[in-house]
């Protein structure tokens, strides 16, 4: 932390500090701070250290030359990232896409939540001194990479998912693989519970700590695991079924309280329903193409689109407008990251100091999905 | 999607998988686009519908009736879930186009629609109302549109950069006339 030499000037009192922009943990981003003492006066999130002007170098990009820089900005659910962009383009061509790639977009979409939640949970785990966790986490999580390696044959940034279908085929070994990891993780799961989510110090540390309510969550714009965990039931592959999910049988996880506790925990939940809907989907993929025929600079028809898909973070949507030109006209990109730091400041108001990161990362925020 | 069938040789598993495919769960009856459309533009006639889908509808209303407009639409339509804001620059028209993307987080029937709520302002002099009265959660939105379209938000508190950095003097860079370094 790094103390800055202005005051609020009616009350002398406060003292403005500034956390970050190289706070471990918090990745590229600073929070102002006004502080009463041990308390959180106001806070104000200061984005932007990481801007890469996304948005506009989708615009001097082709329609495919866009997908592997597309998923840069959150890296660790490379694959719901560009799962909407692809919809929009499919939308926009106005392309059937094959039930196969439906399929394979589901698993790597699943898989990438599950990579993403472990993480989040991990880094929380740390930023409240349980360091078993993590290293349970990172090592576990790796089981998840090899499988959607077995598929999209890189670690983490995959450009798998791509207008029109999916890169490539799924080799037969990675169903085993995938159902083996589903059988496995299942039973790793409950031991997370006991150890973390069930363990009193940290229920101690994050059970009524920062809390949001149902009404802030719509008001403020929340979305994702923080919007369920005040208790909004929205899940858009529920409510806006996509890809497979209509044939697949889930549950939409939602919890009441609304604190950081719940907000690990409906992640923590997401996890279960995401093992079930790969294992099913592993089950009952049909045979067939997996992706369309559409030359390396499709053309695509003069229109526009708002495409939506739930990430691991909540509601990720693109608007992109075409000319008719191979390029997007405009492609706008909105992360559910840049959703939830809306509530950041809201719900740090009159916070403890030592509770600031556990309620930064019980958000899930991540700097680089805002900045973009 | 459809035509989607089980593999041919579906051998029965300790956990048979959702066959017949499950359905997903019935849901109140949609309000749709058409509906959403007709109500409207009974209460506001000057309204241009510019597509329809279903689930998605998007109109342009005069800058002028934008705040009444969100607020009618808010209230007793029921979009109470700001998604995003997103401008686009006509330079040919010499306009720029903000859309507003709302959803619903609460109204059954509602979960899966997108109003999109576009105003057109001239280029030359780009001044437009703020929402954030409307959706709170506007104001990231809209600072983000500022610092990128250069829109100046009427009545905004706070117009600051919010990923540009302080310095930066040239012209907004969504902007078409803004060329990147090296293109």
């Amino acid at each position: 932390m790094t103390t800055e030499s202005e005051f609020v000037p009616d009350a002398d009192r406060v003292m403005a500090v500034s956390l970050g922009p190289q706070h471990p943990g918090a990745g590229h981003f600073r929070i102002k701070l006004w502080l009463d003492g041990d308390y959180l006066v106001r806070s104000e999130p200061d984005p932007g250290y990481v801007h890469r002007g996304e948005e506009k170098m989708g615009e001097y990009r082709n329609y495919i030359q866009n997908v592997p820089h597309l998923e840069r900005p959150v890296i660790l659910d490379s694959s719901n990232i560009l799962l909407p962009y692809a919809l929009g383009v499919d939308e926009l061509m106005n392309s059937a896409i094959p039930p196969r790639a439906q399929y394979l977009r589901t698993i790597m979409s699943e898989a990438n939540r599950i990579i993403s939640h472990m993480y989040f949970l991990g880094i929380l785990g740390i930023f409240v001194g349980h360091s078993t966790i993590i290293e349970w986490m990172m090592g576990d999580r790796d089981y998840w990479i090899d499988f959607a390696e077995r598929i999209g044959g890189a670690r983490v940034t995959f450009a798998y998912i791509i207008p029109g279908g999916v890169r490539n085929d799924m080799p037969s070994f990675a169903v085993e693989k995938g159902l083996k990891t589903c059988d496995w993780f299942e039973k790793r799961l409950d031991e997370y519970d006991k150890i973390f989510l069930r363990n009193p110090i940290f229920l101690q540390r994050t059970e009524g700590v920062g809390v949001l309510t149902k009404e802030d969550a719509i008001r403020l714009g929340a979305t994702g695991t923080v919007l369920r965990a005040s208790g909004v039931k929205h899940d858009l592959r529920k409510d806006e079924p996509y890809c497979a999910y209509p044939e697949l049988d889930f549950s939409v996880s939602t919890l009441d309280a609304g604190d950081s506790w719940s907000r690990a925990y409906v992640a923590f939940l997401e996890m279960r329903e995401s093992v079930k809907i790969i294992r099913q989907a592993l089950k009952q993929i049909p045979q067939g193409p997996v992706r369309l025929k559409l030359g390396p600079q499709p053309r695509v028809p003069a229109g526009e689109v708002f495409s939506r898909t739930e990430a691991a973070r909540g509601d990720m949507s693109y608007h992109i407008v075409s000319d008719g030109s191979p390029r997007p006209y405009r492609l706008k990109i909105s992360t559910p990251s840049l959703k939830n730091l809306r509530v950041l400041p809201h719900i740090l108001r009159n916070a403890h100091v030592a509770d600031i990161p556990v309620i930064y990362w019980s958000e899930n925020l991540w700097p680089v999905e805002f900045d973009r | 999607m459809s035509g989607t069938k089980q593999p041919a040789a579906a051998a029965p598993q300790p956990n048979p998988p959702a066959s017949p495919p499950a359905t997903p769960a019935p849901k109140a009856e949609p309000v749709r686009a058409k509906e959403l459309a007709a109500k409207i533009a009974s209460k506001f006639p000057e309204v241009k519908v510019d597509y329809m889908r279903e689930r998605r509808l998007k109109v342009t209303a005069p800058s002028s009736k934008v705040k009444d407009l969100g607020t009618f639409v808010r209230d007793e339509l029921g979009f109470d879930h700001l998604d995003t804001v997103s401008a686009v620059d006509w330079i040919g028209k010499n306009e720029f186009e903000i859309i507003y993307f709302v959803g619903s987080a609460s109204k059954p029937g509602l979960e899966d629609f997108i109003l999109a709520m576009a105003e057109r302002i001239p280029r030359d002099d780009p001044v437009a109302p703020t929402l954030i009265d409307v959706w709170l959660a506007a104001d990231y939105n809209e600072r983000e549109t500022h610092e990128m379209f250069g829109i100046n938000f009427q009545g905004h508190p706070n117009q600051s950069h919010l990923f540009l950095p302080e310095d930066w003097n040239d012209i907004p860079p969504l902007r078409k006339d803004y060329v990147s370094p090296g293109r």
